[in-house]
């Protein structure tokens, strides 16, 4: 049901997730931890966006959002053209099967007391594909040779395998439903150097052979190098920074981009210590900055930035939300709209 | 049909039932894990649950007629179990010391002199013979009440915990209820509306028994529903209730093991208190401890009741809870090795 050929996979549109702190006899909402606000992506079929930034800037919650595991305030997920996030949970079961995830810990993400091959065939039994269970057992042992392990394997339970051989599991278990798109959060981030090699060499091999896209979450720039077609840097729930991976690692315009990338360990003495390093903690996403998020804490902060949110600027390049940007290049801003514009749901 | 028949029916589906886990517990690795680690640790508390167990059952086949030749009608269409045949022709006129060639009171002769090992009763029936028949009592409570009680509170917790929301305030507020209640009381009321029958006295002791663990299941349960394999589910499009009996619950199993073990020992002492109330089971060893309250103010006290009763309730408790507590051992993921 592809469309357009321009047109990208998934699209969200200010999408915003906000979660209710409730206080009091009554539990009346006090506050709101302000998780994720007003993001905006794009995802093309067969590609890769990494998604990056600290601990705890809603970079988890984008994705758990965007397959609706975590409900949202506002906001559209339009994949191939409908919106996710106005489907009834009936109809957007059937949505379910386009789009998967990879969770970080591995551990954690199979069920200790069901036997490998029930869990990846367990997606396969509720959309209905193969024939009966003989047929999905086989379809198991497939997958299991298409992520490098032993199809004699399948009866085993999660303990018997190690960290690396769980997440390819899990990766059997989300291409079990043949996907589109797969939202890895943090997939190789609990992994050794060398077992995330071998998963991230897997994951492209499957994007090339099977043209499925990912979202790919992660604070490892290294990571994003390697496998991402374009990159979007988020700060403190909003995405401050998008463009292509070689535009953001070569010519990084948010003063925050800067800061990430001279923050990451290098191994060319040229490239250490470029821009100076972020001082302070991120802020309490419970209570933002005024402003820009970042200012705070912004080698480059204005006193504008106290003030206002810096303007949305998008061109060929990618897109940037700095004032600093907009001075640089005046008059192609266009307004944002603080309060986060149309609201859905 | 006729009591003893379903009894009978019981003690082979109980049969089937054991042959049945036995052989899930050698297929699991787990589980065979599990099992020789109490065994290597506990094999002498396992063993004594087993003797218990395997005495309640011979008490609980049973069938008619076949006792002796001269009864009479009423005798002979009484139902009698293995053990009311074994010591069929045990009874005596009055009390009697253990292995006492003489009654204890007056002196004249017993009609089996020095068979009574520990003793006889007021009304002479054999103490062993009693203790004995205590232990299909003492499991019965424990047993059918945790059966009654565990479904409930996970029946409850489980969907409190995985929904939340009204459904979890509804329960947490019978749950506040139950527990603001004084148990005793409750239980006291209960029984006197449903009645004394065996039946009646478990089914409200698991009215108020199945709050606490209903509290621990609603807490696991919100615990489990965070986990990375219950998302995946969902974004698998697994259905709620799918995710509850395939993710949530199994993942369980360890807590209902242990509560079903310590719920046992617990209900066993509380009938023992019912009894002492003058509210518990006939034939318990509450009761005959109970009956020791006259029999210890005699002189020369008559000691042997209410030591037999009170050492195979001892016994039992003691052994139930080395059992619980090795089996805890061995199933909590934090003690035990990659065996989870």
């Amino acid at each position: 049901m592809s469309r357009s050929p321009g047109e990208p996979l998934l699209q969200v549109e200010g999408l915003r997730t906000w979660f209710p702190i409730k206080r009091g006899l009554l539990q009346r909402t006090t506050g709101h931890v302000q998780a994720v606000t007003d993001v905006d992506l794009e995802i093309a079929p067969a590609s890769t966006l990494a998604l990056v930034g600290e601990s705890g800037c809603g970079k988890t919650t984008v994705g758990r959002s965007i397959l609706r595991l975590t409900p949202a305030q506002a906001g559209r997920v339009s994949f191939e053209g409908v919106d996710l996030m106005k489907l009834s949970e009936a109809k957007l079961r059937g949505y379910r099967r386009h789009i998967q995830i990879i969770f970080q810990d591995p551990m954690a993400s199979l069920n200790p007391r069901m036997r490998v091959r029930d869990s990846v065939a367990e997606g396969m039994r509720s959309f209905g594909i193969g024939r009966d269970e003989a047929d999905r057992t086989e379809r198991v042992k497939a997958l299991f040779g298409k992520v490098q392990l032993d199809p004699g394997h399948i009866w085993r339970y999660p303990h018997e395998f190690s960290g690396g051989q769980r997440q390819r599991i899990c990766i059997a278990r989300a291409l079990a439903v043949e996907p589109r798109l797969i939202v890895c959060d943090e997939a190789v981030s609990a992994l050794d150097v060398s077992i995330q090699a071998q998963i991230l060499n897997l994951l492209s091999d499957l994007q090339r052979d099977l043209g499925i896209a990912y979202l790919f979450i992660t604070h490892d720039l290294g990571v994003v190098r390697y496998l991402a077609d374009r990159v979007a840097v988020m700060y403190l729930g909003r995405i401050v920074e998008a463009g292509t991976t070689e535009q953001i690692f070569s010519r990084p315009r948010h003063p925050y981009t800067r800061a990430l990338l001279a923050a990451a360990p290098s191994m060319d003495p040229d490239i250490r210590g470029e821009a100076p390093p972020v001082v302070g903690d991120v802020p309490s996403p419970s209570d933002p900055p005024s402003g820009c998020p970042f200012h705070p804490r912004c080698p480059e902060a204005m006193e504008q930035c106290e003030r206002e949110l810096p303007p949305v600027r998008q061109d060929a390049e990618g897109r940037v939300v700095c004032f600093l940007d907009s001075v640089v290049a005046p008059g192609a801003a266009e307004s944002a709209d603080p309060t986060g514009g149309e609201e859905f749901a | 049909m006729e009591s003893y028949i379903v009894s009978n029916w019981v003690v082979g589906l109980l049969l089937a039932g054991g042959a049945g886990l036995a052989w899930l517990v050698r297929r699991s690795r787990m589980w065979s894990q599990a099992f020789r680690d109490i065994w290597r640790r506990r094999r002498l508390a396992l063993g004594l649950v087993a003797l218990y167990v395997v005495v309640a059952l011979l008490d609980s086949v049973a069938w008619v007629g076949g006792v002796h030749p001269g009864e009479d009608a009423v005798a002979k269409h009484q139902a009698r179990s293995v053990i009311d045949r074994f010591f069929a022709d045990s009874q005596e006129r009055s009390y009697s010391a253990p292995l006492a060639e003489t009654e204890f009171y007056g002196g004249s002769a017993l009609r089996k002199p020095g068979s009574h090992l520990l003793g006889t009763d007021l009304i002479g029936r054999d103490v062993l013979y009693l203790s004995l028949k205590g232990a299909r009592v003492a499991l019965l409570i424990g047993g059918l009440t945790s059966l009654l009680a565990i479904p409930l509170a996970l029946l409850f917790g489980v969907p409190a915990g995985y929904f939340g929301g009204r459904l979890d305030d509804v329960v947490f507020f019978v749950m506040s209820t139950l527990a603001s209640m004084p148990g005793l009381l409750l239980l006291i009321a209960l029984i006197m509306v449903l009645g004394k029958s065996t039946l009646a006295i478990c089914f409200a002791l698991a009215i108020t028994g199945w709050v606490g663990f209903c509290r621990v299941s609603r807490g696991e349960t919100l615990k489990l529903r965070e986990l990375e394999y219950v998302s995946a589910a969902r974004a698998l499009g697994v259905s709620e209730a799918r995710i509850l009996v395939r993710h949530i619950v199994p993942n369980l199993m360890h807590l209902v093991i242990i509560t079903f073990v310590l719920m046992f020992s617990g209900l066993v002492l509380s009938e023992a208190i019912l009894s002492w109330l003058g509210i518990g089971v006939d034939g318990s060893w509450g009761q005959m401890i109970d009956q020791a309250r006259n029999e210890l103010s005699r002189d020369p006290v008559v000691w042997w009741n209410v030591s037999a009763a009170g050492v195979a309730l001892f016994g039992l408790i003691l052994a139930v809870n080395f059992v619980g507590d090795a089996l805890r051992d061995a199933l909590d993921p934090r003690t035990a090795r990659e065996a989870e």
